[in-house]
Parts: structure tokens; C-alpha cells; sequence
């Protein structure tokens, strides 16, 4: 028993290690990202630091602008969260955009189907709708991967285009709006929500809504979840090793099938608060993911990395990286570049993040190595290989 | 329904499928090539996109669509040899780059088609090229026989991957390294140089396979791939990393698009069903992978780095 309590300690001072290098790691790759921004910026033709600083005044300069980097923040931060309990099962959720449509289409079909409830019951219904049918979307492929070993990055993709033509046949048929017929014939969305229904903004004059404030709820629910409950710690044993997990008896396929449901049922959440707190109010479609989500599904991986694979950090990432893309969309208008450039950063911004992770895991090797060498009997180095999850890494 | 077997419509539809197939079995094969070796690749999407928009820039400027399918091969070896650095050199997680080179290239292709491309004109198609003596062999003629040489150039390609993993030293090479790279190791076998070439191999194949998809949609617009990147890496998975599989896997692909569209035109298929109709070769392939993921064994070292000693 003493020596795993010495074993216990030694991990935790290993911890504080990768922790500060993961300080350095991460801003440094953003730092990266951003300097290839610029020159990219200034083989555009304009100059880099009046583009950014036309981004940094459109995403936070003043209170309208941070409500809507706050709003936007929202998408992200739930399908970080959710990428978080799928990453933390060694699962790699590529469906988010899919699960988002699936959850955006039962929250929409619910607030449709009764618009006679007072609005908290039906606020509280329409999100417990979209997270039912993101977690649905999530389970399939979960469960396909934990009981038929099918890769769940593939069968995730496939279902984000099942859910986009799904999303289109039923925003165009079923679920359409037939009052507002036009030359073209009808536009594919629904009709306007019920106004209870609608997510009440917190402060007036700017879009900030309770979404925001129900999305940090829910991250902060996670991270409990997450290293608080037995439930947690399941996903992570099974994450760090499927054999060892097998070995202590924890039902390795039920808890992965529930990793990536929650991780559906987060996505779906954020596409019910997409609908729900669009300022449309309605839910529309121009045939594409992209179109609805806005590439939250994607860029919700890139803000789970960002934030270290912790639901806590996370609030901080998807806050920076919706700064990103709002301030892009002002730096658009200020200096023409299109807003694409902020989708290429995240890009890079999630290659760089992946290739430093092989510098620190060297300096952890090190760090092995040298106290292999002094005389601390008992104490049995953890090998570089199985010490893979903490706070500061992705799954291996 | 009876609209449908007509031997006209039989044929175009067959036709088409087997064009559809092109772009995804260009792309599959090129990955087979890396999965063989171990690595995954997941940006090829990203990779189509860039070498789609490549092709597309040189075919505006140079109105040769040779040098078009170039540099889509271009663009594609330069993502490659990236792509090698991140997950041979840096051993980075494949999974999570291949999305990362993905995201990348989806704002950058947009990009640059914004900022570079002012008014979008649509490119020379390219010709369909009859092939002597069997063009004359009636009905099949023209569901084989007259295509575009790229098309030609993918499916004379699934022998050749073949023969180059079966029956040369260099495949065998690639097949050690996918499955024990350090017994390849201790043998002289350079693990990083193999995995380099078949990376850059691959992506070529993928920048030709986004400069195919290009050159038959005559245009280039954001997102043009639609995950066809990630349909081809999947239909690795389907066809067992083995060529002749990956080939039946995207002409099942191609011919149940093709079988689609033309229900869709002939009214089979009524239009406000047609976007449900459409998620048929998804789900077809999730099905498929359902059934075939047991049955066969991925390249054991498949999306580890190699750490010698490790």
C-alpha cells in the first residue's frame, strides 16, 4: 500500500511537470497559428496587425460585441464538453455537426408540436429534446464501435451525412413553413418558434441569452462527472487502457457507448440552443451542415484540445475561439479578408497542438529517465506510455 | 420503374456510377497505401479540396487540364510530405491532425478561391476517349469504354497498387512496416522513409483524385469534396486494405449515387423524398462496415507511430 501512496505522489508531481508544459504548449501553438495568420495576411495584401486588430475590437471590444462572442462561444463550448468524455474513453467523436442538426431538428419539431406550455417547461423540454436526439446520434456509433469494432471516425462521418440530408428532407417537407411561399416555392425552414419558447436574453441590447449561462452550468457538470463520480472514472480507466479496464471488471462497451452518447447528447444540446437562440428564432437549412452549425462540430474539437481535454478549460477556449470567429467575420468586413482564414487557423491551430504533444511527451521521457537514476527504492516510474491522460493530454 | 430498365438508361446510369467511382477510388487507393504502411490519414478531404483548387487555378490560367491533373498531384505531394512530418517525424495523435490538415484546407481553398479567383468560370471539360475495337461491342461500350482518361488512369490504377503491395520488395517493405515495424527495423527496413513515400503517395493520389472530382464538376466552389475524402477513407475500412475491395467498395459508392440521381430524374423517386433518398450511400457504407469491421484485421501497427525501443 506505501509504495503506491509513493507511487501516487511521485504521478502527482509528474502532473505539475506536463501541467506547466502544457502552459507552454498550448498558447505557443496559437501563437503559431496566428504568426502563418499574419503572413498569410500579408501575402493578401493587408496588414496583419490592423486585420487583428480589427478581429480583436469585433470580438471584444465593448458589450455587444462580447455577448456575441458569448453566444457564439455557446455551440462550442457543448460540443467541446462533449468531445472531452468522448476523448477521455480514447473515442473519437467526428459527428458533432450531425448530432448538433439531429438535436437543432427535435428541439424545433418539439417546440412545434406544443406551443401551448408556458415557456420555462417548454425551454426545459426543447433542450432535453435536442439532447435526446444528439445523444441518439451519438449512441449509434458508439455502440457500433464498442460491440462490432466499427472506427467510430468513420461511421461519425457517415452519419453527419445522413443528418444533413435528413435535416434538409424535413426542414423542406414535414417540418416546413407552408405560410411563407414564395416565386421559388417554399423556403425550406420552419415556422416561427413559439416566443416562450425562445431563449431569453440576460442583458438587453446585446444577444447574450441563458444559453451561455446553462452551457457553463453543463461544463462545469461534466468536469464533476468527469473526475467525481464513479461514472468518470470508468471513462478514463477505459481510456487510458481497454485491457486494464477489462481486467477490473468495468463493463468496457456499455461505458463507451454512454461516452459517446453524452458526447452526442452535448451536440444535440447545442443545436437545440442554436435554434432556440438564433435571432431568426426559426430553424433554417441552405443544404448544408455548415449552413446551420457553423462548423461548431469541428471547431469544437479544436476548442477540447485547446482547453487540455477539461471541461473547465474548455470555457475558457471556446470563449477565445468564438472571439476567433466572431472578430474574423468583423475582420472581414474591415480589411476584405474572408472569415475562412479563421477555419484555417483552427486547423493549424489543432496540427500544431498534436505535434508539440510529441516535444513534451519527450521532455516526460526524460523526466523518467532521470529519476530512474535516483536511489528511491519502492518507486516504480510509471512508463511514458501508460502515464497518457491527465489534464494536460489527448488520448493516445 | 419499368422507366428505368431501358438499356439508355441502364447504360448512363452505369456510366455515371463509374465515373462518380473515380474521384473516391483515386483518393481509397492512395490511402490503402498509407494504411498498409500504418499510418492514417485522415485530411484527405482537406487534401481533395486544395489539390480541386490547384487544379482548378492552372486550368483558368493555363487552359491545359494535363497541367490541371499536375497540380492537383502537386498540391497533394506538398500536403503529403506535411502530412509525413506530423504523424511520422512529430508521431502525432492521426486522428485528431488528419482533422486539423482537414479544417485547414476547407478555409484556406475558400480562401484563396475568394481572394484569387474573381468572377468563377466554369473549365474545359475533358474529353471522353473511346478505347479501340472494345467500344464496338454493343450496350457495354458505353458503360466502360468511353470515359475520361482519369477515369481510365484509377481503375488501371487498382492493379497496379495491387501489384506493387503483393510483388514487389518495396510493398513487402510496407506491409512489415504496417505490421511490425520493428521487426522491420531490425532488418535495415527504414520505417520513416517507407511511411514518408507511402504518405506522399497517397496524397498525391488524393490532390489527383480532388483535381478528378474538379475537372467532371467543371467548376470549383466551397466544400466541394462534401466529405468525399472521408467516404474514400472509409472505403479502405470496407475493402479490407486491399485494393481490388477499395475498388468494389467505391464503384458500390458511385453506382448507388448514380442509380439515385437517375430515380430522382425519371421521377422514381418523387422530389420531396429525394433528400432522403440521398443519405442511401451513407447509410449503405455504415452498413457495410457494420458487417466487414469483424471479419477482416487492420494493419496491426495502423495509427501508431514507431518509437524505436518504445
Amino acid at each position: 500500500m506505501s509504495s503506491q501512496s509513493l507511487g501516487l505522489a511521485a504521478a502527482r508531481r509528474l502532473d505539475r511537470r506536463r501541467f506547466l508544459l502544457s502552459w507552454f504548449a498550448l498558447p505557443s501553438s496559437a501563437l503559431a497559428a496566428l504568426l502563418v495568420g499574419a503572413v498569410m495576411l500579408a501575402a493578401l495584401g493587408t496588414n496583419p496587425l490592423t486585420g487583428y486588430r480589427a478581429l480583436l475590437s469585433g470580438a471584444f471590444g465593448g458589450s455587444y460585441a462580447l455577448g456575441s462572442t458569448a453566444v457564439k462561444a455557446v455551440p462550442l463550448l457543448l460540443v467541446g464538453v462533449g468531445i472531452c468524455i468522448a476523448f477521455r474513453a480514447n473515442v473519437f467523436n467526428i459527428g458533432g455537426e450531425g448530432q448538433i442538426a439531429m438535436g437543432g431538428l427535435a428541439g424545433a419539431a418539439t417546440a412545434l408540436a406544443l406551443p401551448g406550455l408556458p415557456g420555462p417547461v417548454l425551454i426545459f423540454l426543447v433542450l432535453v429534446a435536442g439532447a435526446v436526439a444528439g445523444g441518439f446520434w451519438g449512441a449509434i456509433p458508439g455502440a457500433f464501435k464498442a460491440y462490432f469494432s466499427v472506427n467510430e471516425i468513420l461511421s461519425t462521418i457517415m452519419l453527419n451525412l445522413v443528418a444533413v440530408q435528413l435535416m434538409n428532407y424535413l426542414l423542406a417537407g414535414p417540418m416546413v413553413d407552408r405560410s411563407s411561399g414564395s416565386v421559388g416555392g417554399l423556403i425550406p425552414q420552419t415556422r416561427l418558434l413559439p416566443k416562450q419558447s425562445w431563449l431569453p436574453i440576460l442583458v438587453s441590447g446585446t444577444q447574450l441569452h441563458l444559453g451561455v449561462v446553462i452551457a457553463v452550468l453543463v461544463a462545469i457538470g461534466v468536469y464533476v462527472l468527469l473526475w467525481r463520480t464513479s461514472f468518470g472514472f470508468r471513462v478514463r480507466a477505459v481510456g487510458l487502457s481497454r485491457e486494464a479496464a477489462t481486467y477490473a471488471g468495468i463493463p468496457v462497451r456499455r461505458t463507451i457507448t454512454l461516452a459517446m452518447t453524452l458526447s452526442g447528447a452535448m451536440c444535440g444540446l447545442a443545436g437545440s440552443m442554436l435554434v432556440f437562440g438564433s435571432i431568426s428564432h426559426r430553424m433554417v437549412t441552405d443544404g448544408s451542415l455548415t449552413g446551420f452549425t457553423g462548423s461548431a462540430g469541428f471547431n469544437g474539437i479544436v476548442v477540447a484540445l485547446f482547453g487540455a481535454l477539461n471541461p473547465l478549460w474548455t470555457i475558457l477556449s471556446a470563449f477565445i475561439f468564438a472571439g476567433l470567429l466572431v472578430g474574423g467575420s468583423a475582420m472581414q468586413v474591415a480589411t476584405n479578408v474572408p472569415a475562412d482564414l479563421i477555419v484555417a487557423l483552427n486547423g493549424l491551430v489543432v496540427v500544431f497542438v498534436v505535434s508539440l504533444e510529441y516535444v513534451r511527451r519527450r521532455a516526460r521521457t526524460f523526466d523518467v529517465a532521470d529519476r530512474h537514476r535516483t536511489p528511491r527504492s519502492g518507486v516504480t516510474a510509471p512508463e511514458p506510455a501508460s502515464a497518457d491522460a491527465d489534464a494536460g493530454e489527448g488520448p493516445t | 420503374m419499368s422507366q428505368f430498365f431501358t438499356s439508355a438508361i441502364l447504360t448512363t446510369t452505369v456510366a455515371a456510377g463509374i465515373q462518380l467511382a473515380a474521384p473516391f477510388l483515386l483518393a481509397a487507393l492512395g490511402e490503402t497505401m498509407g494504411q498498409r504502411s500504418g499510418v492514417i490519414n485522415l485530411g484527405v478531404d482537406g487534401i481533395m479540396l486544395l489539390g480541386a483548387f490547384g487544379a482548378y487555378y492552372t486550368a483558368l490560367h493555363t487552359h491545359s487540364l494535363l497541367l490541371a491533373a499536375l497540380a492537383g498531384c502537386g498540391v497533394g505531394a506538398l500536403l503529403g510530405l506535411v502530412t509525413a512530418v506530423v504523424s511520422v517525424s512529430l508521431k502525432a495523435e492521426q486522428g485528431i491532425s488528419g482533422i486539423g490538415v482537414y479544417l485547414f484546407a476547407l478555409g484556406f481553398s475558400d480562401l484563396l478561391f475568394l481572394k484569387l479567383v474573381g468572377t468563377p468560370l466554369p473549365i474545359n471539360q475533358l474529353p471522353a476517349v473511346k478505347i479501340p475495337l472494345l467500344d464496338r461491342i454493343p450496350t457495354v461500350n458505353g458503360m466502360f469504354f468511353e470515359h475520361s482518361v482519369l477515369v481510365y488512369l484509377a481503375f488501371v490504377l487498382v492493379p497496379v497498387v495491387a501489384f506493387v503491395l503483393n510483388r514487389t520488395t518495396y510493398g513487402l517493405n510496407i506491409r512489415a512496416v504496417g505490421e511490425n515495424p520493428a521487426a522491420a527495423d531490425s532488418l535495415g527496413v527504414s520505417v520513416t522513409l517507407i511511411r514518408y513515400s507511402t504518405v506522399i503517395v497517397g496524397s498525391t493520389l488524393a490532390g489527383l483524385a480532388g483535381a478528378t472530382l474538379l475537372i467532371e464538376t467543371g467548376i470549383f466552389q466551397e466544400n466541394l469534396t462534401q466529405s468525399a475524402g472521408f467516404i474514400a477513407v472509409a472505403l479502405v475500412y470496407f475493402g479490407a486494405w486491399r485494393p481490388v475491395g477499395v475498388m468494389a467498395g467505391a464503384l458500390l459508392y458511385g453506382l448507388t449515387e448514380a442509380v439515385i440521381l437517375s430515380w430522382k430524374g425519371l421521377g422514381i423517386i418523387p422530389l420531396s423524398l429525394s433528400d432522403l433518398a440521398s443519405t442511401a450511400p451513407a447509410v449503405i457504407t455504415v452498413l457495410a462496415l457494420l458487417t466487414t469491421a469483424r471479419r477482416f484485421r487492420q494493419p496491426a501497427a495502423l495509427g501508431r507511430p514507431y518509437e524505436r525501443g518504445g
